[in-house]
């Protein structure tokens, strides 16, 4: 078997190995600082970073100035406010491991995008985040104003290395959506964390596309500011040969009667292609009528594709709404492709449908017509390319 | 007219103790205008046989020939097989998440004509196949076969059949699970396909009970991955009088 589904429930005791700087047992207690040397460089047997290829991460783990600075530019609607603020403008993201620390640390200033109070923007904001191929860092804020509406699309694509802290508040009334997508080039690095704060009777739609990249590890965080908050996290990735994509989420419920619901969908084709999920839900004592679930679902298309999933769930009082995971890694189901062929419709198209299908409910949630038709398109690309390698595998075979 | 001819078939199945011999050598014909019942007991072959047709990868064919209208459909992909004509309702059939029966239905369609059916009169041929296995309109939204009752299952095949219109129509014990009102539904939608004129239908089933609903032209009665005994109606009278005691053991002689 190629694919393999880690489970783990509640309050487990994790075991550490050397190295670890303190014995862990709930997510809550693990550090979060803005000191480098609190973390220790990884050496991949830490209980979060014992799914990521770190040897490829040397130079991320390096506290140095980078070698280039990214490009990073934003542009929107006239009434949002785009400019270049200090780093400690905002403090809504506390790094949680040595990479975010470091990018924290060599980042000089951070590029805001401010939605104003009571705004309603009826066209996105774009950010654009690329690479140029060396080591560098990036910092982003986005806030969205009491009682505004809008839309940022975080576009980041290139060559480099690239470890990127996000700072989302959403203040109280507001509803933004963030989404973020990851398409570097197939020998590039990414490594990001987005935190997120959702103030009372906020809504915040945190969307992660990750396309491309040979190494992406995106570590999203939401607290709530106040109660009444709502969160959706949603996750669409497709892993090829060679890539690793990594999203691990962290949902805080301390605040009362607030709502999280996370949805990442993946598919795995080729070759070490390797994805890792891990969802961390936490509900305080004091956080009563909380109402969350979380979801995470692998398609593994071919033999040599590998799924990690790991929902975990600390539950601090029984006075909650709800609060329920769900995890499942599958292989491509031949009784189906069978069952679309028996009814005319060629291999690869039936391929392509029962793929579409997978993603047809996130998709669908996405919710923002020029993310979805990208999407589309290289789901497409990336069946086509699957395609090709079966065929490949095949005449290979007949040899 | 359309044919399907099976000469001699012979398949088999791979498991854990090496192959294992299914089908012994079958020969029948099956020609358009033709309704032809396969019975037998369970374990005897008769679904290995609608699968092998089919061409499920999961069937080893180790001998014999299938035909339809003289080619061969041995060397056709299950697609390509589709496309010939061939069409098999299925005992089980599959789920597929986040594919709705429109979306499947059109795909199915635009494969089978090789181009894609015109708007219109497609929404109203879907709704009147729909409306005809009692199903409601409402079943187009819906995800294939997801949440479906058995009953629903395989109303829904027969709408396929009826939309797609195969020259051969292959069913696999499209009866089992029906409730008596389900069969008749299910009974006269296969009825008004064979009315159609040249359509040929191969009945697989283990009970006579569909037999009163749908009548069959020849009745094979299928043991031990052959066929044991051909005749006609009156087999399937005789069958539903003494079961299968008489077949099995002169299979076990």
């Amino acid at each position: 078997m190629s694919t393999e589904t880690l489970v783990a429930t509640g309050n487990k005791a994790h075991s550490h190995g050397p190295g670890s700087p303190v014995p862990l047992q709930a997510r809550s207690e693990r550090p979060t600082s803005y000191d480098v040397d609190v973390f220790p460089v990884p050496n991949g047997r830490e209980e979060e970073w014992r799914f990521t290829p770190v040897k490829a991460l040397k130079a991320l783990f390096e506290d140095a100035e980078g070698t280039e600075t990214p490009k990073i530019d934003a542009t929107g609607p006239e009434r949002v406010e785009i400019e270049t603020v200090v780093a400690d403008a905002l403090k809504v993201l506390t790094p949680q491991d040595r990479p975010s620390a470091i990018a924290w640390k060599r980042s000089a200033s951070a590029l805001a995008v401010r939605i104003p109070n009571e705004a309603e923007l009826t066209e996105p904001v774009h950010v654009n985040v690329a690479s140029l191929g060396g080591r560098g860092f990036t910092h982003l804020i986005v806030e969205a104003g009491r009682h505004s509406r809008g839309l940022v699309i975080i576009d980041h694509t290139g060559a480099g290395e690239l470890s990127g802290n996000v700072e989302i508040k959403v203040g109280d009334g507001a509803e933004l959506r963030v989404v973020s997508i990851q398409q570097g080039d197939h020998e590039s690095i990414h490594l990001a964390q987005h935190d997120s704060v959702v103030g009372r009777d906020a809504k915040l739609k945190h969307v992660v596309v990750t396309l491309g990249g040979k190494v992406v590890r995106i570590n999203a965080n939401v607290r709530y500011a106040g109660p009444g908050g709502d969160a959706e996290f949603l996750g669409v990735y497709f892993a090829e040969s060679g890539q690793h994509h990594e999203h691990r989420l962290f949902v805080d419920h301390e605040a009362t009667n607030c709502k999280s619901n996370v949805l990442y969908k993946g598919a795995l084709a080729g070759d070490d292609a390797r994805s890792v999920w891990i969802g961390d839900v936490l509900i305080r004592a004091a956080a009563e009528g909380t109402d969350t679930f979380e979801l995470n679902r692998n398609l593994v298309l071919t033999e040599g594709a590998r799924a990690d999933s790991v929902p975990n769930l600390e539950i601090e009082t029984g006075e909650i709404e709800g609060a329920g995971h769900a995890s499942a890694t599958g292989r491509f189901d031949d009784e189906q492709l069978f069952y679309l062929q028996a009814r005319g419709i060629p291999e690869d198209a039936a391929r392509r449908l029962v793929v579409a299908g997978f993603f047809n409910d996130i998709i669908g949630k996405i919710g923002v017509p020029e993310v979805v038709d990208h999407l589309h398109e290289v789901i497409e690309a990336k069946l086509a390319r699957t395609a090709q390698l079966s065929e490949s595998a095949k005449a290979a075979l007949g040899q | 007219m359309a044919t399907l001819e099976i000469r001699d078939l012979q398949v088999s199945v791979d498991t854990e103790a090496g192959p294992k011999q299914i089908l012994r050598g079958v020969d029948l014909t099956i020609a358009g205008g033709q309704t032809h019942a396969i019975m037998g007991p369970n374990g005897s072959g008769k679904s290995t046989l609608a699968y092998s047709i089919a061409g499920h990868p999961k069937y080893n064919i180790t001998g014999g020939t299938v035909t339809l209208d003289g080619e061969d459909v041995l060397d056709m992909s299950v697609d390509e097989r589709a496309r010939a004509g061939l069409f098999l309702a299925m005992q089980y059939p599959v789920e597929v998440p986040g594919v709705s029966v429109a979306n499947f239905l059109r795909t199915a369609k635009t494969a089978i004509d090789g181009e894609a059916p015109k708007l219109r009169t497609w929404v109203k041929d879907v709704n009147t196949a729909l409306a005809s296995l009692e199903m409601d309109p409402e079943f187009a939204t819906r995800n294939v076969n997801e949440g479906f009752s058995g009953g629903e299952k395989k109303r829904h095949e027969i709408v396929q059949l009826e939309l797609l219109d195969p020259k051969i129509a292959i069913l696999d014990e499209t009866d089992s699970g029906l409730d008596i009102d389900a069969l008749k539904i299910v009974s006269t939608g296969v009825n008004r396909f064979a009315e159609k004129g040249d359509k040929g239908v191969l009945l697989i089933t283990h009970y006579t009970r569909i037999l009163r609903y749908i009548k069959p032209d020849f009745v094979h009665v299928f043991v031990d991955g052959r066929v044991a005994e051909e005749g006609g109606p009156e087999l399937a009278d005789e069958l539903e009088a003494n079961g299968y005691e008489r077949f099995l053991k002169a299979a076990a002689k």
